[in-house]
């Protein structure tokens, strides 16, 4: 589920950076005043252990394939969710680095969808609820699981969310929702598997490192973490609703209340809405899908069709173009290249 | 989920790693410059890359030159880098392909073909790929994970992090060597060539964790004997010489110029006189 630089624009790529690096700061302040320096060999031996756990897979009875641990959730319940994101963002970024998985300036919405969302979101709101304080049992099983589905569930929706706004892809918004949160469905129920049969392993050999996981059902602070779902969730639906279907949105609203001042309301919300994002975007005209831009008035569109489309008297120039610089810059890379047997 | 032999894969995944370090430890012109420098110049060419409109494919041409320089002045094999590409690519391909499909709308022709606005954001996706991946790939290949590292610190990343990357990847081989060894002794006492069992899975996993943790507790005491208190002293290589200033300009003036005019349609204008 790693989101590509390729699909990414980078207004988007951006803003998901600056969002993981806001939850970062507050993540290295967080581990840093709870110091206990036994865990700074931990959390890095941790990070180790969820790559080498994800080169081990098991086989799913009935189905050809296999599945593997997804690691956010299991370091949330190990090390807590300030360190489990830290742990979790130094993963994404060597298997960024190293792996090509992923991109560097997708980085930002990879430590959002795979650190963020497990260690923040599905940890505190859905797996600590669930588990209670009690030992291990068949509840902190189903906590595990459904934390890991609900984990795998928002992350898709992210990436979803980050590749329409990104507007790079021509995939329409539901149809790509639909795959991928079927698809992450069954990925989400083999993770969760895998995590409470782990723990259920950890728990009858070495119960005392969940220790902590329990300490915090007292601590946890439900009702600040919710807020902030609800928040990011709904801001970015709505952002969506607003920017690729206004003129449904409006003539809904003017359909079920009657009004046309309502509507009239709406329009300069809209207004506004269309100027932020002009503003926001590195590059007008770059964006949204003309479909769903269709919504957008004409001379809108008649604008962005010339900023957007390719001037039709230019591309066998372009593609000549294209080619000598290719074959150019080989020829300097050519003549770049150390001459080992020379030196 | 991965395929059946989705081990196999992660096994040559893990024997990678050790070449990419090798090659962060070569010595050549671009391994000797500054992290920041390497650092900062990648950062800028990704953003240009992906600020181009999406049917932009002969204006992202000549970019490919940054990746180029550094793969050749630094010696990294184009081969190998090239594979890794190929392998992270499904995602980029499987959102891309459908574009060809989605969009119909013809938006050029060359010589009698016209060619949809789909094909030409397709293409563009998988360029815009390979240039990115291609970048970031040699930013590690010829700096590595240690040198790129402490150069991030000094731009500002926060320590923990710093910290928790060198030692991540300071264990990945060994914790890796100890889960490769697990599975290994799983394969030789089962009969088939399928993954195990979720129940063996667990305890599989549940050991390595185990080990892992046993060895953070062995490595903590190691670490309380040498003197460790609490703060991790980052060795802070490199310095900001006149290479650094040069490098870092040069590259992104070529990128502000690049970004600004169409340099292949430009040469291709004045060899076809249009």
């Amino acid at each position: 589920m790693h989101m590509a630089d390729a699909l990414l624009s980078p207004a988007v790529g951006g803003a998901m950076w600056a969002a993981a690096a806001g939850v970062m700061a507050y993540s290295a302040r967080k581990v840093k005043r709870t110091f206990d320096d036994r865990r700074v060999p931990l959390m890095g031996v941790l990070g180790a252990f969820v790559f080498s756990a994800q080169m081990i897979n098991f086989s799913i009875p009935g189905t050809g394939s296999s599945g593997h641990l997804g690691g956010g959730m299991i370091l949330s319940i190990l090390l807590g969710p300030s360190a489990a994101f830290v742990v979790m963002a130094s993963v994404l970024a060597v298997q960024a680095l190293l792996f090509a998985d992923g991109g560097l300036l997708a980085l930002g919405c990879n430590i959002f969808n795979l650190g963020f969302i497990p260690a923040f979101v599905a940890y505190p709101l859905v797996y600590r609820p669930l588990a209670g304080s009690a030992g291990y049992g068949t509840r902190r099983a189903i906590a595990a699981v459904l934390a890991s589905v609900v984990a795998l569930q928002l992350g898709a929706f992210c990436v979803v969310l980050e590749t329409t706004l990104s507007g790079v892809s021509e995939i329409p918004f539901v149809a790509f929702l639909l795959l991928m949160q079927s698809i992450h469905l069954a990925i989400g129920l083999v993770e969760g598997v895998a995590t409470a049969g782990v723990i259920g392993f950890i728990a009858r050999a070495r119960p005392e490192l969940l220790s902590q996981d329990r300490a915090r059902a007292a601590a946890s602070r439900p009702i600040l973490a919710t807020l902030v779902v609800i928040a990011i969730v709904s801001g970015g639906a709505l952002c969506w609703l607003a920017s690729s279907r206004p003129d449904g949105l409006e003539w809904s609203i003017a359909r079920a209340t009657g009004k046309e001042e309502i509507a009239g309301a709406r329009g300069s919300v809209h207004r506004w809405i269309e100027w932020a994002q002009k503003k926001v975007a590195l590059l007008p005209g770059y964006g949204f899908r003309p479909e769903a831009g269709a919504a957008q008035s004409q001379d809108d569109d008649a604008a962005r069709g010339g900023a957007v489309g390719v001037d039709p008297g230019t591309p066998v120039s372009g593609l000549v173009g294209g080619l000598v610089v290719l074959a150019l810059a080989a020829l300097i890379g050519w003549l770049l290249k150390p001459r080992r047997t020379a030196a | 989920m991965t395929p059946p032999g989705g081990t196999r894969m992660a096994l040559g995944d893990y024997v990678e790693i050790g070449r990419m370090d090798e090659l962060g430890r070569l010595d050549t012109p671009v391994h000797r410059l500054d992290a920041r420098s390497k650092a900062i110049a990648t950062v800028a060419f990704i953003v240009v890359v992906m600020s181009y409109h999406r049917y932009e494919i002969s204006a992202l041409l000549p970019l490919s030159l940054y990746p180029l320089v550094l793969i050749t002045i630094g010696g990294l094999p184009p081969g190998y880098l090239f594979k890794k590409v190929i392998i992270a690519a499904p995602f980029a391909l499987l959102v891309g392909v459908f574009n060809p499909l989605l969009d119909r709308q013809t938006q050029a022709s060359i010589w009698g073909y016209s060619i949809s606005g789909g094909w030409l954001s397709f293409g563009s996706i998988m360029i815009r790929f390979v240039l990115t991946v291609t970048a970031a790939l040699a930013l590690v290949g010829c700096t590595g994970i240690h040198r790129l590292c402490a150069g991030l610190e000094r731009l500002g990343l926060p320590r923990v992090l710093a910290v928790q990357l060198l030692l991540l990847y300071r264990y990945i081989f060994v914790i890796a060597e100890d889960g490769l060894r697990m599975l290994r002794s799983v394969h030789m006492r089962s009969t088939g060539t399928r993954s195990p069992g979720l129940r063996t899975y667990a305890s599989l996993i549940g050991h390595l964790l185990l080990r892992s943790l046993g060895r953070a507790h062995r490595i903590y005491q190691a670490m309380i004997a040498r003197g460790f208190d609490g703060e991790i002293r980052v060795l802070r290589p490199g310095r900001w010489g006149w290479s650094e200033v040069v490098f870092t300009t040069g590259w992104l003036a070529f990128f502000a110029v690049a970004r600004a005019w169409n340099l292949a349609e430009a040469l291709g204008r004045l060899l076809t006189r249009t």
